[in-house]
């Protein structure tokens, strides 16, 4: 494989020096069909044979404290209020009201509107502009936009969304892509839209906030797809790639977390730049969460473990994950009481 | 600590309660041996397992003539659904004592517990009750209706799968209405005593299964054995070779699984990463000790490095050690003899100037190991490429076109398997029309399955185990006397007014078998 080191970040000028001129229809289709293909049955099976590794006693002491560390804690409901939004918010930062050893989730992930709300709840432990000191592991906002979960507006109205999260003290959103446009193969319209989305976080000290790229792998469909969808919104400029909206089932799957961290690594092996994957949606116990560690592990080594390179999507796996914990730590079960609802 | 130590997780020998010494299974009895008793090691301490007896010419003869009577007395006058049932309980208990089975098989092979666990104890069941599904569906198996059993099976089996190649030799022969004599391999005899334990609780008839352990001496007896109708041999290429020399002229029948030096081949489309975990798959897998392993890898060169960059990371994720524990991918050799072949072979493609590579992992104290290695530039004069190494060696070679590939895969004096990774249906089966060999696998490798017929062509053998094949090498066409051979003839002669195509395909084979 041809390395192209590039001296400076500019994540524009390398897409189009890989793509081989500007970001067509054409010349996407082909850049991306010369992607070696993907054998379904070879892809679950690789998976599932990860997932019988055997995590015990202080590796899975260290998964269940990871774990809980890459969790970006979730509620996208309409019924959410900022009374919801502060629950969730004390979650995250107390896990488990009866340990304060146990360490703060990455991020809470919110609607738009909620993004104020919980920049308020968090305070002093928010990442950008919190005072606390360096020890203390800050809690970021994620916002969904872009007409999250079905993407279908104007693209002046998914870029208004975006600037409105990241207004309010958005650190990171979660955008979808158009699965239309892509199934259509109109790659050129996803690409330029996740160019414009990533603008959009700009905020007005001309920092950005984190783009993560939502490619609803259910919708796709296909691994082929998957992969083809992953590397477009690479090479666009997407931060993290996230497997679904939640809204959608199937969403996250081990065989399709799978085959986006074997982009996420060839683009590491192509370009030395690390691209962060968040599996979101469908993994709510400490057994399967485990089972995307080791994938994780195996696959780009185990340094992506951090919550700036990879990420669970997930309400209900954080309590399973604490009653885990707390049977590690008292040796016996405990029961769904004694963990909080958020 | 990094995650990636992951803390040990070793599989428990509580279940296991294995003897000190096990005799021979004669007639539905453990007996002592004549000859001198051998220790059975676990080839990852070297520490003793159990005593195991050695079987003379003697024990051999009783073994035979236990089968015989067996034989004559009772299992060739059951039904081919009595004979169903046995075969059914068998698989049920192997499923009831799996997890035993695999630990014991683990201690005494080697392998790592993942695979005895997940591919070798569930593919001993699935075997037994795929055969015991065909005990009664006989006139099925393709050598025409009523077909007879042949007698007494003397069976030789390997050490690399112990208690699979049991499996494969005797759930078919029992099916078919044959009783065996078994050898297992000399390092490898505990799971096969094992099965004589399950087969006590089967209540399987006496001296249907006989189970006699030793060294080559005591293979021999047994094939040499002139009671014996039926010869099936699984090991290595020499000591086929001298088997088919033995049984010449004689009127025993003859299977053999032998060696060989699988081609898997991968075409610049193919699925990159699972071509990768193929490769993996097809060396590795139970330390390379697979006849049909994967061990020449056929690249296309435009897509050489990159595979085999792919392929050296991969390989640093293989977890070398203790084979009970639940994460180990590469367990020990099985022995100190294949280890020093293993290391010979090796030293030898150094010398010869291949390229060698060798995943960085700590080799344990005690035991016997070799760590995965890769050579690259071999070419098809190399020894390495040539030789079964038979351990976790692969050989890269290059290729251009599909025609050089074909050319280079069957190039060799062996037949047994091959593989192709490509994204283009079309090129697989045009390439698999042209590869001389048993067992071709696309998009995969080292997959088995009762129902596929698996066996070589050239040095790998004759002979087909698994499937309606499998089945057939221990049948013969429906012997002509009394009144069986009337109804044979009867349904022959009748006039084609059935319609149904299974009628007539009937009769067409009823005539076959009648020539």
């Amino acid at each position: 494989m041809t390395s192209s080191p590039m001296a400076t970040y500019q994540p524009e000028r390398r897409a189009l020096a890989l793509i081989g001129g500007e970001a067509t229809d054409a010349n996407l289709r082909r850049y991306l069909h010369g992607i070696p293909g993907i054998d379904a049955v070879g892809l679950e099976a690789r998976a599932a044979d990860l997932g019988t590794r055997s995590i015990k006693t202080s590796s899975k002491r260290w998964a269940i404290d990871t774990i809980i560390g890459l969790i970006d804690l979730t509620t996208l409901e309409g019924a959410d209020t900022p009374g919801k939004v502060r629950s969730l918010v004390a979650k995250a930062l107390v896990p488990d009201p009866g340990d304060p050893g146990c360490p703060r989730v990455a991020a809470v992930c919110v609607y738009g509107d909620m993004v104020g709300a919980a920049v308020t709840a968090l305070g002093s432990a928010h990442a950008a502009g919190g005072t606390q000191g360096a020890g203390v592991q800050r809690v970021h906002v994620a916002a969904v936009a872009t007409a999250f979960p079905s993407g279908r507006a104007s693209l002046a109205i998914k870029l208004a969304d975006v600037r409105d999260a990241v207004a309010a003290g958005a650190d990171e959103i979660d955008m979808v892509i158009d699965r239309g446009a892509f199934l259509a193969g109109r790659f050129g319209q996803v690409y330029d839209e996740i160019v414009a989305v990533k603008e959009a976080c700009r905020r007005t000290d001309g920092t950005l906030a984190h783009l993560k790229v939502i490619l609803e792998t259910g919708e796709l469909n296909t691994y082929d797809n998957v992969r083809r969808a992953s590397w477009l919104a690479i090479l666009a400029g997407g931060d993290f790639i996230k497997t679904s909206t939640g809204k959608v089932a199937p969403a996250a799957t081990l065989p399709v977390t799978l085959s986006m961290l074997e982009v996420v690594r060839d683009w590491h092996r192509l370009t030395g730049v690390r691209i962060g994957v968040k599996p979101a949606g469908g993994i709510r116990t400490s057994k399967d969460a485990i089972k995307y560690l080791v994938t994780v592990a195996e696959t780009v080594g185990e340094e992506w473990l951090t919550p700036h390179l990879f990420r669970f999507g997930a309400s209900s796996l954080l309590n399973d994950v604490l009653l885990q914990r707390q049977k590690m730590t008292t040796g016996h079960y405990s029961g769904p009481d004694y963990v909080t609802i958020d | 600590m990094k995650f990636l130590d992951y803390a040990p997780a070793p599989e428990s020998q509580a279940l296991l309660n294995l003897k000190s010494d096990y005799g021979l299974f004669i007639n539905g009895e453990f007996t002592a041996g004549r000859g001198t008793p051998f220790q059975t090691i676990n080839p990852a301490t070297e520490q003793q397992i159990a005593m195991i007896a050695t079987a003379n010419e003697t024990d051999v003869d009783d073994a035979v003539v236990a089968a015989r009577h067996a034989y004559d007395g009772v299992w060739s006058r059951l039904s081919g659904s009595d004979r169903g049932k046995y075969l059914f309980r068998i698989a049920r208990l192997v499923q009831e004592r799996a997890r035993e089975l695999a630990v014991a098989e683990t201690l005494d092979n080697g392998k790592p517990i993942k695979e005895t666990r997940d591919v070798d104890i569930p593919l001993v069941a699935a075997w037994f009750f795929y055969y015991a599904g065909w005990a009664d569906k006989l006139d099925h198996a393709g050598v025409g209706p009523n077909p007879a059993s042949l007698g007494v099976a003397a069976q030789v089996i390997p050490w690399n799968f112990p208690l699979m190649m049991l499996a494969w030799k005797i759930a078919p022969a029992l099916a078919a209405g044959n009783t065996v004599v078994l050898k297992p391999a000399e390092t490898t005899s505990l799971t096969a005593l094992l099965f004589a334990e399950i087969l006590q609780q089967a209540d399987l008839p006496a001296g249907v299964v006989n189970i006699i352990t030793g060294d080559g001496s005591s293979g021999q007896a047994l094939v040499n054995h002139a009671g014996v109708n039926k010869v099936a041999f699984t090991g290595s290429t020499s000591v086929g070779r001298a088997i088919a020399r033995s049984v010449a002229g004689t009127d025993k029948r003859l299977s053999l699984e032998l060696g060989g030096k699988g081609a898997n081949i991968v075409f610049d489309d193919a699925p990159i990463d699972q071509a990768v975990e193929g490769i993996v798959r097809g060396i590795f897998f139970n330390q390379g000790h697979v006849c049909c392993a994967g061990s020449r890898l056929l690249v296309q060169e435009s897509i050489h490095d990159d595979v085999i960059d792919r392929l050296k990371r991969r390989m640093q994720t293989l977890r070398l050690g203790d084979p009970l524990d639940k994460n180990t991918d590469i367990g020990a050799i099985n022995s100190s003899e294949q280890l020093a072949r293993i290391r010979e072979l090796s030293e030898l493609g150094q010398q010869e100037g291949a390229e060698r590579w060798s995943a960085d992992c700590v080799i344990p104290e005690n035991g016997f190991w070799f760590a995965p290695t890769i050579f690259t530039n071999v070419t098809t004069s190399h020894r390495i490429s040539r030789d079964e190494i038979f351990g976790p060696v692969l050989s890269v070679l290059t290729f251009r076109t599909p025609a050089e590939a074909v050319a280079k895969a069957n190039n060799t004096p062996y037949g047994l398997s091959a593989g192709i990774w490509s994204d283009k249906g079309s090129r697989i089966l045009a390439v698999a029309d042209k590869l001389r060999a048993g067992v071709i696998w696309a998009n995969t490798f080292n997959q088995f399955d009762p129902s596929s017929p698996f066996g070589g062509y050239k040095e790998s053998g004759y002979g087909r185990e698994g499937g309606r094949h499998g089945l057939a090498a221990y049948l013969k066409p429906a012997v002509r006397t009394g009144s069986r051979s009337i109804a044979a003839a009867d349904h022959g002669a009748s006039p084609v007014t059935k319609k149904s195509a299974s009628a007539s395909k009937k009769s067409a084979s009823a005539e076959k078998a009648a020539k």
